[in-house]
């Protein structure tokens, strides 16, 4: 009889939650489903944002992107929060042995100091790029619908910042943490012509509105050309000139970069095959947006790798946008 | 008026640790079992020594650790690399 | 290359954050950052802002990820070893309920309210500590569901909680006060969230709840807890240097945050009524009364705290009076409402035993056999005559807070305290003089609000009948997740599990 008892009580009376049934079927759920799906509000907001009271919050029309669900768009690689902070815990783990063993042996600040220059002049300024990313990131998570949208978003948004980070820390080697190194490096960002463009671009971004628009130029065109640009076609150069060990230092950029590539390309894959409508509106964006991206890339790639560099990244670009059901505008070939 | 500060931790390993150095360094402070947490009271001021911590554990220890196991605190944080403070100024 | 002096940790950290940001030239700073000045706050410099705490990404990746290991091993081996069977009493899980419904969604709207706000200062120091807490508090959101998980495969009233939130009449008092929060501007979100509600009140949330979870044998509940509160103690300071930082910058902004502190604090009292309850009559093994809650977390915590901010120009929350003097009142009052309406909540309700009687009398002396005792054996003994009082009205529900009307006046515990107002030629109406200066503060706000007992009368939330609303557009299962806890099929289930009553074999779902 107590057998009986306890197995009967241990048996379950439902699989997951309603919501997540109601999507996926009467089953047991995946850790990723039940944080990810139906948990975010939709309806019966009582008071109109005193910081735009044409709309609700959580409004759907704060991109003018269509989707009939907007969970259609999920995270290929799966990431909650949980998964997200396992996965980056990794990465940094063996970026800190990077940056220690460089510390240790000195194999940054005793670069030739023209080297080191131009880390400071070339590789450095890219931290700005990356606050700008993280600005951003960080609005699309707060103006975008659905959570499996949305937390991607966030993770991006302090990726970008963690990432600022580790290029800081290249500079306080450099200067043996006085901050000397990372002012001239800013100063270059803020006033060298090369960079101009390019910082241009990057205020750009930040009063761009829509959130949609904003992810595809950020996530896509921006990131893919620059980290490409930086960390392999640069990377290679400053090879070149003796200063391989840099490589170590942006390992994690490079594994960022491949993973982020496959869930931003998902993102914009759905989007562009829910309606014609979205993806002309998609490619507008991508014809407006592409060029600059790689007019802000010349002036810096003429200074370092060549503007000969330059197609071989619009290509890989190109390749990614046919990959979403987009085209290239083909601005640099 | 009393005015207390406080900090909370989980009960666990960590924190036998952590109420033995707040202990030494505050000789004055209060420590309260409660369900699944140890929570530590003093008058207007409570300090966390990296110093105390590392001869207790017998190892390096960074004063940001404490984040695995703090719950809750009340007063003013002041955090450095050798120490975190809790205070009422006024 | 010029070498100066080596930084210290602080100038350190603000070389790996704020000084990523620079001075925009090709777009205008308030193009970029147009939400900064239209609360009337004056910012004069942002380089004052003290980083609340010093955390890079690199070991916020690793701490938090060490948090959640052992997190979800607990989850795991809580799942795997049927941990649900371990609690003091079924009737505990009701808790659970209103958790899962009342409190998780204002995690996720929380992550949602500072992904925007981290974005909309121009103090990079402020957008990141923003930040952090925005991703914080999804994974708080995240962990909840995950906790509540293995909860919801055995036992009712917990599957489908984000709806509810968004539909279910007492639920519109949470969801309220964070939409009311994320649509006002930033500088008084962070009021509301980050110092009125996560400095000032919410200890009185999660400590005695979580310490309540542990003394009643739920695992997965006091880990997630207080593996969230690790975050909090983070978010705890942020809201303390909001304050400071917006009072030292300038005397204007004096006024326009004790009002918003004055606001807040009393928001935040109402919603947290609801923890009153959940702390004296939800919890089978109690740790402490909300009264002793409300005194150490309350009266001793932001005494403190108050006294500090005195040199500012700040004095403690207007109403606070009301609220320290409602302390043994509030939480028998709320109790007996759901009591009453207990045919329409996600959770059950039930008469508290005996001994419960007794521990409430002796923690409450001046008021539980006075007012409240007679209530419940009155109650009580409708019930053994098999009459279980359920109330057939709708309640009238306060323009603000949304609590019906159910709070009695301060100098006497048996008038119920309501106060109206016109305007536009409308009259609304309120739990309290609070809740109308509130209204009167901001009417075009407060009219808007959703009030669930007029969109039920104007036929939008389903119908025609009541059970039809609860079940169709609720989306209670009728019979299972609402109702007393006394004949439902959660106590039958927890019964089985502790053998309470043989087994009858035909009953055997």
């Amino acid at each position: 009889m107590s057998v009986e008892i306890k197995t009967n009580s241990v048996s379950t009376i439902r699989n997951t939650y309603s919501h997540i049934k109601r999507r996926f079927g009467d089953k047991p759920a995946t850790r990723y489903q039940e944080a990810s799906y139906d948990i975010e509000a939709t309806e019966n907001f009582h008071y109109k944002p005193l910081w735009d009271p044409q709309r609700s919050l959580n409004d759907a029309s704060r991109t003018s992107i269509k989707m009939k669900d907007w969970y259609q768009i999920s995270d290929p690689r799966q990431f909650y929060y949980g998964a997200y902070v396992g996965n980056r815990a990794k990465m940094q783990e063996s970026a800190e042995t990077s940056y220690k063993f460089c510390e240790k042996r000195d194999l940054i600040s005793s670069l030739e100091e023209s080297i080191q220059l131009k880390i400071l002049k070339y590789l450095v300024p890219f931290r700005h790029l990356n606050l700008s990313a993280n600005m951003n990131n960080s609005m699309i998570a707060g103006d975008s619908i659905a959570t499996t949208v949305a937390q991607a978003h966030i993770y991006q948004s302090m990726d970008h910042l963690g990432m600022g980070q580790y290029l800081s820390r290249i500079a306080l080697m450099i200067d043996g943490n006085t901050g000397a190194a990372l002012n001239t490096s800013k100063t270059f960002w803020m006033d060298d012509p090369m960079w101009q463009p390019m910082r241009k671009l990057a205020e750009d971004s930040m009063v761009v509105q829509d959130w949609f628009e904003l992810s595809l130029l950020q996530n896509l065109l921006i990131d893919k050309a620059l980290f490409s640009f930086v960390y392999e076609a640069m990377d290679e150069w400053f090879g070149t000139l003796g200063a391989k060990d840099i490589s170590m230092l942006t390992e994690f950029m490079r594994d960022w970069n491949k993973d982020t590539t496959r869930w931003i390309l998902a993102v914009v894959k759905t989007a562009v095959a829910e309606s014609d409508d979205n993806k002309e509106k998609l490619q507008a964006w991508v014809n407006l947006w592409e060029p600059q991206v790689f007019a802000a890339l010349a002036p810096i790639a003429q200074e370092t790798v060549g503007k000969e560099a330059l197609p071989k990244i619009q290509n890989e670009l190109a390749a990614l946008l046919k990959k979403t059901g987009l085209q290239s505008t083909g601005a640099a070939l | 008026m009393s005015q207390k500060v406080f900090i909370a931790f989980q009960d666990n390993e960590n924190a036998r640790y952590l109420v033995e150095a707040i202990s030494e360094d505050n000789p004055e402070a209060e420590i309260q079992y409660q369900p699944a947490m140890i929570r530590i009271q003093a008058e207007k001021r409570l300090v966390i020594t990296r110093e105390t911590m590392e001869e207790k554990l017998n190892r390096d220890w960074d004063v940001q650790e404490m984040l695995l196991d703090v719950i809750s605190i009340g007063g003013n944080v002041d955090e450095d690399d050798d120490h975190f403070i809790l205070s009422w100024n006024n | 290359m010029t070498a100066t002096k080596k930084l210290n940790l602080k100038q350190k950290y603000q070389y790996l954050t704020r000084d990523m940001d620079w001075e925009p030239s090709y777009q205008k700073k308030s193009d970029i950052f147009p939400q900064e000045d239209f609360e009337g706050i004056k910012i004069v410099d942002w380089d004052g802002w003290e980083d609340p705490f010093r955390l890079t990404m690199d070991a916020y990746w690793k701490y938090q990820a060490e948090k959640e290991k052992k997190l979800y091993a607990i989850f795991d081996a809580f799942a795997q070893n049927n941990g649900h069977q371990n609690i003091s009493d079924g009737r505990y899980v009701n808790s659970l309920k209103l958790f899962l419904s009342g409190v998780s969604p204002l995690e996720y709207a929380a992550f949602q309210g500072y992904a925007k706000v981290g974005r909309q200062f121009s103090g990079a120091g402020a957008r990141v500590a923003c930040q952090m807490q925005a991703i914080d508090e999804l994974r708080h959101s995240q962990t909840q569901q995950h906790a509540m998980s293995h909860y919801n495969k055995h036992f009712n009233g917990l599957h489908d909680a984000p709806l509810m939130h968004d539909r279910v009449w007492f639920l519109s008092v949470p969801k309220s006060f964070f939409d009311d929060a994320r649509s006002a501007g930033p500088f008084e979100f962070l009021t509301a969230i980050s110092f009125s509600f996560e400095y000032v009140l919410t200890n009185l949330l999660f400590v005695p709840f979580m310490s309540g979870a542990a003394y009643n044998g739920d695992m997965a509940t006091v880990t997630f807890g207080f593996s969230a509160q690790s975050d909090e103690a983070r978010h705890m300071t942020l809201g303390l240097e909001i304050i400071k930082f917006l009072l030292e910058q300038h005397e204007d902004n004096v006024p326009i945050v004790q009002k918003w502190i004055d606001k807040w604090f009393w928001r935040g009292f109402r919603l947290l009524s609801l923890v009153s309850m959940m702390m004296d009559y939800m919890l089978p093994n109690k740790v402490m009364s909300w009264q002793e809650a409300w005194e150490v977390y309350y009266e001793q915590s932001g005494g403190a705290l108050f006294k500090d901010l005195e040199r500012y120009g700040i004095r403690p929350p207007k109403y606070q009076d009301v609220a320290n003097a409602a302390k043994e009142h509030i939480s028998h009052q709320l109790w007996s409402t759901f009591y009453q309406y207990g045919q329409a909540t996600n959770f059950h309700t039930w008469i508290p035993k005996k001994e419960e009687l007794d521990w409430l009398a002796e923690k409450y002396p001046n008021s539980f056999d006075k007012y409240y005792r007679p209530r419940f054996e009155h109650w009580d003994a409708l019930q053994k005559k098999g009459e279980r009082f359920y109330n057939p009205t709708l309640p009238q529900l306060c323009q603000v807070c949304q609590v019906p009307v159910l709070f009695t006046e301060t100098d006497d515990p048996t008038a119920f305290s309501h106060r109206d107002t016109v305007y536009k030629e409308e009259r609304y109406h309120f739990c309290s003089e609070a809740c109308c200066e509130i209204f009167d503060n901001e009417p075009e706000k407060y009219i808007q609000a959703w009030l669930p007992v007029h969109q039920i009368y104007q036929g939008n939330c389903g119908g025609p009948d009541l059970p039809s609303v609860l079940s169709d557009y609720y989306h209670f299962n009728l019979g299972e997740d609402n109702l007393d806890f006394s004949g439902s099929p959660d106590e039958k289930r927890w019964n089985e599990i502790k053998g309470i009553k043989p087994l009858d074999k035909d009953d055997v779902a």
